[in-house]
C-alpha cells in the first residue's frame, strides 16, 4: 500500500446522508422504470457502508441499468457492453483499496458480457455485483433478452423466442460465485438489506435483482408484485430458519423428497424434517436457485455466502513474497543480469 | 595424431571470412532451437555483430520426421555490421531427410551441407517423401560441399559407458552438431560448456554426456580428413560496453519493466495466451518484484478491458497481443480513445488473415493499427526496428501514453519477437524522465479540462477527495465532461481527439538519413525490416548509387519532416511485409509517388531481392 492509499485509510469517514450520493445529472429513465427505486436504495444504503466516497467506484456496461454511475455522486466508468466485469477486474487489481460496484443487466451480464461474468464470479474478485433482470432489451427498444422466457414474443421474435431462459442465480452459482441473492425493486427495505450484505462480503457479490421494465415487459415479475400473489409465492430466506412462505392460513414448507424439492403443507410436517436455510451449504443454493412459481415459491434474500480467496489478493500476496525474498526490482540490476559480455 | 601437438586451433588451416551464414535444421524434437542459441552465445563471446531467425512449427509435437514438423535456426554472424539473419546460406546442417528436403534450397551452390547420415533410413526418407536416398545422389556431391557424418553413431560411441537409455543419448546428438560447426567457424566452446554445467545441474550423467558429445563434435572436426577448410570470423567493430543477447518480446517486457520503475506508476498487463505474443507475459509474469501485475484474462476483450480499468485506477494499462487478438480489442481501444485513457497496446505481428500462420512473420497490421476501429478513433502508433529497439519503443508508448493521455499501438512482429541481437545494455537513468501528475487539486477541476500543450485531460486516482468523476463511452461535452449529443460538440471532440495524437509529433526526434540527404532514390522502411533494408541500402551506396534510407519508428503521428525529406529524392520505394500499407499512407498523406516492395511470405525480406528491386527503380544493373 503506497503512502497515499494509507493516508486515505487512515482518514476519519464523515457522517454521509443519501444526498451525499445524488449527483448533479438529470436521471434519463423512463417515468416508473424500476431503475429509480434500485438508485434510491444504493443511494440510502451507501452511508451505512462506512467508506469514504472517494473510495466508491461504480463500473457499469451498455443498457439501461449501465447509466447507472452517472447519477452516483462518487467515482464511476461507463464503459462497453458487456465488460464492466473486466474492466472492474482490472481496477481492483490495479487499486485493491478501493470499493468497487459493478452495475449490469439481464443482456450486458449473461448475453455479451457472460463470459465476463463467468470468469469475474469463479475468481472472486472482490466487488458487488449488481444484476438488474427486467428479461427484456431496454434500451434497444424491446428485444428479447437472455431471460426471457421460451416463446416470448418481441420486435425481433414476431413468433416467439427460440431460446431457453438462464437462470441468473443458478449461472452465477454454477460459476462458483461465493455470494449469491436475490432482492425485488419493489421492495426497498429488503433492496438495502441485501446490498449492504452483498457490500460487506469478502470477494464477489452478486445480487439478482428483479426489476422492472414497465415500457417493454411491464410486470414481468407480477408473480411477486401483486399482494395475493406476493404473500403466496414469496419465500424469505433467512441463514438458521427453515423454509416456510405463504398467507398464515396456508403455510407452506419446501422440503427435501430424496434428491428432489417438494412443497409441503407446514402443518404436515415434523419440525425436524424442515429444511432449514444455510448460506453455507452450497448444492442447497443451487436447488434454490431453480425454485420459482407456481410450482415452488420465489426465493428472495440471500442464497449462499461462502468464504473463497480472492484473485486480487492473491496476486498481491505473491508480490509481496517476491519483494521480501529477492528484494524489489531494479531495472539497471536486471539489464545486467545473465550472460551479458564486455566490448571495448 | 601427429607427433607434434599442435593448438586444435592452429591444426588445420583457418580461411577469414566477413560474414557466414548458418542454418541448423532438424525434427523439431532435435534441439535445434537450442543448438542455434547455443551458437549464438558462443559467436557473441567471440565479438562479432549477429542476427538470428528462429523457424519452428506452430504444432507442439509435431509428427516426428515429417516436413512439417521441421524446426530451424538461423543465424548471420560477422566481423561487420550484421543487419539480417541473412539470405542464402553458408552453410546448412541437416538432421534428417525432411530438414535436408525443407532447407536444402536455401543453401548457396558450393555451400557447405553437412547431414546426419543415420536419420537418412526408409522411414524418415519415406516421410520426407524421398523414393531413394538424395545422399546417394551424386549431382548433391557436385553442388554442395558435402560432408555425411554419422552423427546418432559418433554420439553413441562417446558416451557408451554412461548408464542412460538410447533415447536420453539419441537426445545428445545436437551437441555434437553444435561441437563440429564452433570447429569449423573457430567459435569457444567454453559458453556452451558453463550453460551445460548450470543447467543439467540435477543429473550428472546427462551434463558429462551432453559435454562428451560436444567435444566429441569438436575433435571430430579437427581429426577428420574431409573437413579440408576452416573458418575464422574476426570481432565486429561495435560501441565499446556491455552486451547482452536480447529477443524482442523480453525487450518488449523489459521496456515497460523501466518504464514502471521510472515512472513510479504502476503497470498492470492484461493478455490472452497468443502466438508470439505470450511470451511477453511469461516474461513479465517472472518480474513480480517490480510491482508489474500481469492478468491472464479469460479472452482478448477482458484483456484490454481490464488494462483500461487499471488506467482509470491509475495504472498504466498494457495489454498485448497478435492481428487476431487485436481484433477483439477494437472496442476496448475505442473506450480508452474516448475515455482518454493511457493504454499502451502491443501488437506482435504475424502472418494472416484469421489464424494464418501463427508462428511466421508479417507486418501487414498497419492499416488495422491506424484504422480498424470504429467512427474517427485516432491513437499514436509505433514501431520497433530491431529486436534491441523494442526496449525503448515500450518505454517511449508507456512516456507518450502517460503523457497524452491517449491509447499507443507498438507494432512488434514475429520477427523481432523471437530473433536475438547483441544488445548495448543502456543506463537506465539516461532515458527521458516520465513524469506522472495525477491531480489532487479540487479547485477549477474538470474531466475534461486540457492541458494547453499536449491537450491531455487529468489524470485522477479515485480515491481522491472532491474530486469523484464520471467518465464514459458516451459522447462527453469538453471541459465538463458531461453527456452531450451536441452536433458542434461532436465535431469539436472528434477534432480534439485527432490533435491530440497529432500534437505526438512534439516528442519526435529529426529522422536519422542514411545516406545522402538528397538523390536518386529514398528507401522508406518501418517495423521488422529494418536489417533488411540497411544491407540492401548499403550495398547499393557501396556500389556508388545515390541511395538512401530512412525507418519510421513514429507511424502516427508521422515525423514531422518527413514530406520534406521526401521531396528530396526522385524516386521513393517502400519495401514491407504486406500488400502495400505505409506507401499507401504516404501517398495519401504527402502527394508523392511512392512505390512499394511487397513479398508476403511469413519470412523476413530478402535483401538480396530488395536490392536487385533497388538496381530496377534507379535503371542501374547490380
Ligand atoms: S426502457 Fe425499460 S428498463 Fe429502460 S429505462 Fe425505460 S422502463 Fe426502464
Amino acid at each position: 500500500m503506497s503512502a497515499q492509499e494509507a493516508g486515505a485509510a487512515a482518514a476519519p469517514t464523515p457522517k454521509y446522508t443519501k444526498k451525499d450520493f445524488e449527483s448533479d445529472q438529470d436521471v434519463r429513465w423512463c417515468p416508473g422504470c424500476g431503475d429509480y427505486a434500485i438508485l434510491s436504495a444504493v443511494q440510502k444504503s451507501m452511508p451505512d457502508l462506512g467508506i469514504p466516497r472517494e473510495n466508491i467506484v461504480f463500473i457499469s456496461g451498455i443498457g439501461c441499468s449501465s447509466r447507472f454511475p452517472y447519477y452516483m455522486n462518487t467515482y464511476g466508468f461507463h464503459t462497453i457492453h458487456g465488460r464492466a466485469p473486466a474492466i472492474a477486474t482490472g481496477l481492483r487489481v490495479a487499486r485493491p483499496d478501493l470499493k468497487v460496484f459493478v452495475v449490469t443487466g439481464d443482456g450486458d451480464g449473461l448475453s455479451i458480457g457472460g463470459n465476463h461474468m463467468l470468469h469475474v464470479l469463479r475468481r472472486n474478485v472482490n466487488l458487488t455485483i449488481l444484476l438488474f433482470n427486467n428479461r427484456i432489451y431496454g434500451l434497444t427498444k424491446g428485444q428479447y433478452s437472455p431471460t426471457s422466457e421460451l416463446g416470448k414474443v418481441t420486435k425481433s421474435t414476431p413468433m416467439g423466442s427460440a431460446d431457453r431462459p438462464v437462470n441468473p442465480l443458478a449461472f452465477a452459482l454454477g460459476c462458483g460465485a461465493t455470494f449469491v441473492a436475490r432482492t425485488v425493486d419493489r421492495n426497498i427495505q429488503h433492496m438495502e438489506e441485501t446490498l449492504k450484505r452483498a457490500a460487506a462480503h469478502k470477494g464477489a457479490g452478486f445480487i439478482e435483482i428483479l426489476q422492472n421494465c414497465n415500457v417493454y415487459n411491464d410486470l414481468a415479475w407480477n408473480v411477486i408484485y401483486d399482494k395475493t400473489s406476493k404473500l403466496a409465492y414469496e419465500l424469505r430466506l433467512e441463514h438458521g430458519k427453515p423454509l416456510l412462505y405463504g398467507p398464515p392460513d396456508a403455510r407452506k414448507a419446501v422440503i427435501m423428497d430424496g434428491v428432489m424439492p417438494k412443497v409441503v403443507d407446514a402443518k404436515d410436517v415434523q419440525e425436524s424434517a424442515l429444511w432449514i436455510h444455510d448460506e453455507k451449504n452450497v448444492n442447497a443454493a443451487k436447488i434454490l436457485a431453480d425454485l420459482f412459481a407456481p410450482d415452488f415459491p420465489v426465493p428472495i434474500g440471500v442464497l449462499e455466502a461462502i468464504e473463497a480467496p480472492i484473485y486480487e489478493e492473491v496476486i498481491l500476496e505473491q508480490e509481496q513474497r517476491a519483494i521480501s525474498d529477492r528484494g524489489p526490482g531494479n531495472i539497471a540490476k536486471l539489464l545486467t543480469s545473465g550472460d551479458t559480455w564486455k566490448i571495448g | 595424431m601427429s607427433e607434434t601437438a599442435a593448438p586444435v586451433k592452429g591444426a588445420k588451416a583457418r580461411r577469414e571470412l566477413q560474414r557466414a551464414v548458418i542454418r541448423f535444421a532438424g525434427d523439431s524434437g532435435d534441439g535445434m532451437q537450442l543448438t542455434g542459441e547455443q551458437f549464438t552465445t558462443e559467436s557473441a563471446w567471440a565479438g562479432n555483430d549477429i542476427a538470428t531467425l528462429p523457424n519452428f512449427p506452430a504444432e507442439i509435437r509435431a509428427p516426428a520426421g515429417t516436413l512439417f514438423g521441421v524446426s530451424s535456426f538461423q543465424l548471420q554472424f560477422g566481423s561487420q555490421r550484421v543487419y539480417t539473419p541473412g539470405d542464402r546460406l553458408d552453410c546448412l546442417v541437416a538432421m534428417n531427410p525432411a530438414a535436408l528436403k525443407v532447407h536444402l534450397r536455401d543453401l548457396k551452390g558450393g555451400g557447405l551441407l553437412i547431414v546426419n547420415t543415420a536419420a537418412f533410413e526408409k522411414r524418415n526418407l519415406d516421410k520426407a517423401g524421398y523414393a531413394q536416398n538424395p545422399l546417394d545422389d551424386p549431382a548433391l556431391a557436385e553442388r554442395y560441399r558435402l560432408h555425411k557424418v554419422d552423427m546418432t553413431g559418433l554420439t553413441h560411441k562417446a558416451i557408451a559407458d554412461l548408464k542412460l537409455d538410447t533415447k536420453e543419448k539419441d537426445r545428445t546428438k545436437n551437441f555434437f552438431a553444435l561441437g563440429l560447426v564452433s570447429w569449423i567457424y573457430t567459435r569457444p566452446l567454453e559458453p556452451t560448456l558453463e550453460w551445460i554445467g548450470k543447467k543439467f545441474t540435477k543429473s550428472a550423467d546427462i551434463a558429462e554426456a551432453n559435454t562428451r558429445v560436444l567435444k566429441a563434435g569438436h575433435a571430430f572436426g579437427e581429426t577428420a580428413e574431409f573437413f579440408e577448410e576452416a573458418y575464422t570470423v574476426e570481432p565486429a567493430e561495435m560501441a565499446p560496453g556491455l552486451y547482452r543477447a536480447m529477443t524482442g518480446n523480453r525487450a518488449l517486457a523489459w521496456g515497460l519493466l523501466a518504464a514502471a520503475e521510472r515512472s513510479k506508476v504502476q503497470i498492470v498487463y492484461g493478455a490472452y495466451p497468443i502466438t508470439p505474443a505470450s511470451g511477453v507475459l511469461e516474461e513479465l509474469a517472472m518480474h513480480k518484484r517490480f510491482r508489474i501485475r500481469t492478468i491472464q484474462a479469460e479472452d482478448e476483450i477482458a484483456a484490454v478491458t481490464a488494462a483500461i480499468g487499471a488506467a482509470f485506477g491509475g495504472a498504466i494499462g498494457v495489454t498485448c497481443s497478435s492481428g487476431p487478438g487485436i481484433a477483439l480489442k477494437g472496442e476496448g481501444i475505442g473506450l480508452a480513445v474516448t475515455a482518454e485513457l493511457p493504454l499502451v497496446i502491443l501488437n506482435i505481428q504475424r502472418a494472416g488473415p484469421s489464424t494464418g500462420m501463427p508462428t511466421k512473420t508479417e507486418q501487414a497490421d498497419l492499416m488495422q493499427a491506424l484504422y480498424g476501429r470504429n467512427s474517427e478513433s485516432p491513437v499514436v502508433v509505433l514501431a520497433p526496428a530491431t529486436p534491441g529497439d523494442c526496449f525503448y519503443i515500450a518505454y517511449e508508448a508507456v512516456r507518450i501514453a502517460a503523457k497524452y493521455m491517449v491509447p499507443v499501438i507498438v507494432l512488434s512482429d514475429g520477427f523481432l519477437a523471437n530473433g536475438s541481437e547483441p544488445w548495448l545494455i543502456p543506463d537506465p537513468t539516461t532515458l527521458p524522465t516520465i513524469d506522472v501528475q495525477f491531480r489532487t487539486e479540487k479547485e477549477g477541476f474538470f474531466p475534461y479540462l486540457r492541458d494547453a500543450a499536449t491537450l491531455s485531460r487529468p489524470w485522477v486516482r479515485p480515491g481522491t477527495p472532491g474530486l469523484e468523476h464520471r467518465i464514459g463511452g458516451i459522447e462527453k461535452q469538453d471541459v465538463t465532461g458531461n453527456i452531450s449529443y451536441d452536433p458542434d460538440n461532436h465535431d469539436h471532440m472528434v477534432r480534439t481527439r485527432a490533435e491530440k495524437v497529432r500534437r505526438v509529433a512534439q516528442e519526435i526526434p529529426p529522422t536519422t538519413i542514411n545516406g545522402p540527404a538528397t538523390g536518386d532514390l529514398l528507401v522508406v522502411g518501418w517495423g521488422g525490416t529494418y536489417g533488411s533494408i540497411t544491407a540492401a541500402v548499403e550495398r547499393a551506396q557501396a556500389a556508388g548509387h545515390s541511395v538512401a534510407s530512412i525507418h519510421l519508428r513514429h507511424l502516427n503521428p508521422l515525423p514531422p519532416d518527413l514530406g520534406h525529406i521526401l521531396r528530396e529524392y526522385r524516386k521513393v520505394l517502400v519495401p514491407e511485409i504486406n500488400s502495400g500499407q505505409l506507401v499507401r499512407v504516404l501517398r495519401a498523406e504527402y502527394l508523392v509517388d511512392a512505390v512499394g516492395f511487397n513479398r508476403v511470405r511469413g519470412l523476413p525480406l530478402a535483401s538480396e531481392e530488395l536490392l536487385e528491386a533497388i538496381h530496377q527503380l534507379i535503371g542501374s544493373t547490380p
